[in-house]
């Protein structure tokens, strides 16, 4: 009789072991996010804040002449920054409207069909490796770009922003079908019933009743801009000068990758620093995020 | 009297049904209307050029003897079976690591977790991740992975770099397929005496199975992709596996590497030959996951 009752403990303290392991391995699991997010930002602070010290922030973000491998070096990154930041404009100025006007034919306005087909399409611009968007981009987009505005190359800045325009159309495309999608019936329902047209209420009560969705996808949409490196690092030319839209330009993140095999000392530290502008610009992005998402969520 | 009864029915279908707006030309709405329908069609005529292109010129040039050599500048061989078993490889040493913690957390997340300011990080955190451009996420990979675990340029640290990198596609997919689940079943489960971990393991993992595997081919395709975050952790080497525990410690370009390697160095016809090889993957990508989601909701 003893023996059963102990037996039974001992099993249900087993149980209980086990519960508590198993509790803990989730949290683990689920406090990884965390630890890669710290682990992250440490490194990319550690690694790039010691030549910003030792070049002088000022001189870093806002010197215009980037020459790392010259007897009096120099390392300004504004040309870098501006074009970033032009190029990833430039790429939601086109990718937007298009963007908007594909997700409100896929929701109101195509037929069966050709909504399957255009969802599947936009899936798999999504799926598609961005080296593969550089390659058709350097082969196909460039030549084009050097004859119509008749180039000596058409390896520019217009390219890129060409380029990225449709590397971020599924991201604006999928997030804004998903909140038109959302918008409760009633509110077309009673916009047609006040005798509005199909497409007035598409576009005055729908499209604005979606807006936060639609403005989230924008946002993830300029996140994947400025983020992108290998597609443009094979269209944009890669010299380092201001933005303008008919020349060779680099931007953050092509210009870690174009010299990162090759640098080192001062120049190495220095890419590591111009990683943490741009993590810096990341962070901004996805604060505005959340920002844009509450906002959303208390409507 | 009863006269006209029959009639009018034939007479209301007879007309046109016009509403009172159709009465009035509208050309602002014409416009939006046709430039919905001009960015629907920019749109598919975008995809499908891009694919054909890649196709076209990429096909010609994929042989079995491409797809199963190895290049050589002696012999005059081109040949990505190494960038092929690199990318089998690191999809499976990456999912490895990354399943158990992604499905964890997101079980972590939807089961354990009270709401509060700790779940709070976790689900801001995992956004973040998701918005780490890959270029970082190779800096990263290369400092901490590379530099300070000593494992320098090596598939290894690639691998653990990525199962970084789609941690968050992990977690939230299969957060998602646990939502689903419906609370019933937990609390049939707990009402006949079932451990949560009982549940978990034999309930809620089983009803998620198709959203955790769909979880898990979206990462394939992330990382089938990936090349700014590998180039700078698993390195370019193109060696064919040897020995398949110590091949994790050596250098080694995924498809997407080698891509990006040979257009580089100006051989175009290559490169498409590669790109028209993961053109393919991504298809048969994109086609399971659609016949998984399709199959699960039957």
């Amino acid at each position: 009789m003893t023996d059963v009752k102990t037996s039974a403990f001992k099993a249900r303290r087993a149980k209980n072991t086990l519960e508590k392991v198993m509790n803990g391995i989730f949290f683990i699991c689920g406090a990884a996010s965390i630890l890669c997010v710290a682990a992250i930002a440490a490194y990319m602070i550690v690694s790039g804040l010691p030549a910003i010290r030792e070049i002088g922030l000022f001189d870093f973000l806002f010197g215009t002449e980037w020459a790392p491998t010259a007897a009096d070096p120099k390392f300004g990154i504004l040309p870098m920054i501006l074009t970033s930041i032009t190029g990833t404009l430039g790429a939601v100025l086109i990718g937007t409207p298009l963007g908007l006007f594909t997700a409100v034919f896929i929701c109101y306005l195509a037929p069966k069909k050709v909504r399957t087909i255009l969802t599947a399409a936009v899936e798999l611009l999504a799926g598609i490796p961005s080296v593969i968007y550089g390659l058709v981009g350097i082969t196909v987009i460039s030549p084009m770009v050097a004859n119509v505005f008749d180039l000596p190359s058409g390896a520019t800045l217009f390219t890129a922003i060409l380029v990225l325009s449709v590397m971020i159309l599924p991201t604006i495309v999928s997030v804004t079908v998903t909140s038109l999608r959302a918008v409760p019936p009633e509110y077309s329902d009673g916009s047609l019933a006040l005798g509005a047209t199909d497409v007035t209420t598409i576009f005055k009560m729908n499209v604005p009743a979606a807006k936060s969705g639609i403005i989230t996808g924008i946002v993830l949409g300029v996140g994947r801009a400025i983020g992108e490196t290998m597609a443009i690092i094979m269209v944009s030319g890669n010299v380092v000068n201001m933005p303008n839209l008919f020349k060779s330009v680099r931007f953050l993140t092509t210009g870690i990758v174009s010299e990162m095999s090759y640098a080192s000392g001062l120049h190495r530290q220095a890419l590591f620093s111009v990683g943490l502008i741009l993590f810096i610009f990341i962070i901004v992005i996805n604060l505005v995020l959340t920002g844009i998402l509450k906002k959303g969520a208390k409507q | 009297m009863t006269v006209n009864t029959a009639a009018r029915p034939v007479v209301i279908t007879d007309r046109k049904p016009r509403s009172l707006t159709e009465a009035k030309f509208r050309p602002f709405d014409l416009v939006l209307k046709s430039l919905s329908v001009m960015a629907g069609t920019v749109t598919i005529f975008l995809t499908a050029g891009l694919l054909g292109y890649i196709l076209v010129k990429g096909l010609p040039n994929v042989s079995w003897s491409f797809l199963s050599g190895t290049t050589s500048v002696l012999k005059g061989t081109v040949g990505v079976l190494p960038g092929i078993v690199n990318t089998l490889y690191i999809i499976l040493l990456t999912l490895l690591v990354a399943a158990p913690l992604g499905i964890g957390g997101a079980v972590y997340l939807n089961e354990y977790a009270k709401k509060g300011r700790l779940t709070k990080i976790i689900e801001f955190t995992t956004e973040a991740l998701a918005g780490i451009p890959s270029i970082i996420y190779g800096l990263f990979g290369m400092m901490m992975f590379n530099g300070m675990f000593g494992l320098s340029y090596s598939i290894l640290s690639g691998c653990l770099t990525l199962s970084i990198m789609v941690l968050p596609t992990i977690i939230r997919t299969t957060q998602e397929a646990l939502r689903t689940v419906p609370v019933g079943y937990r609390e049939g489960a707990a009402g006949l005496g079932a451990s949560k971990w009982h549940t978990i393991r034999t309930i809620l993992i089983p009803c998620c199975k198709s959203g955790i595997l769909t979880s898990l081919i979206l990462s394939i395709g992330r990382i089938v992709g990936e090349s700014a975050a590998l180039i700078f952790t698993a390195g370019i080497a193109e060696n064919l596996m040897k020995n398949p525990i110590s091949h994790a410690t050596q250098s080694g370009a995924s498809l997407s590497v080698m891509l990006y390697k040979y257009a580089d160095q100006g051989d175009n016809n290559t490169a498409f030959a590669i790109a028209a090889v993961l053109v393919i993957l991504v298809l048969a990508i994109n086609l399971s996951t659609r016949l998984i989601s399709s199959k699960a909701k039957k």
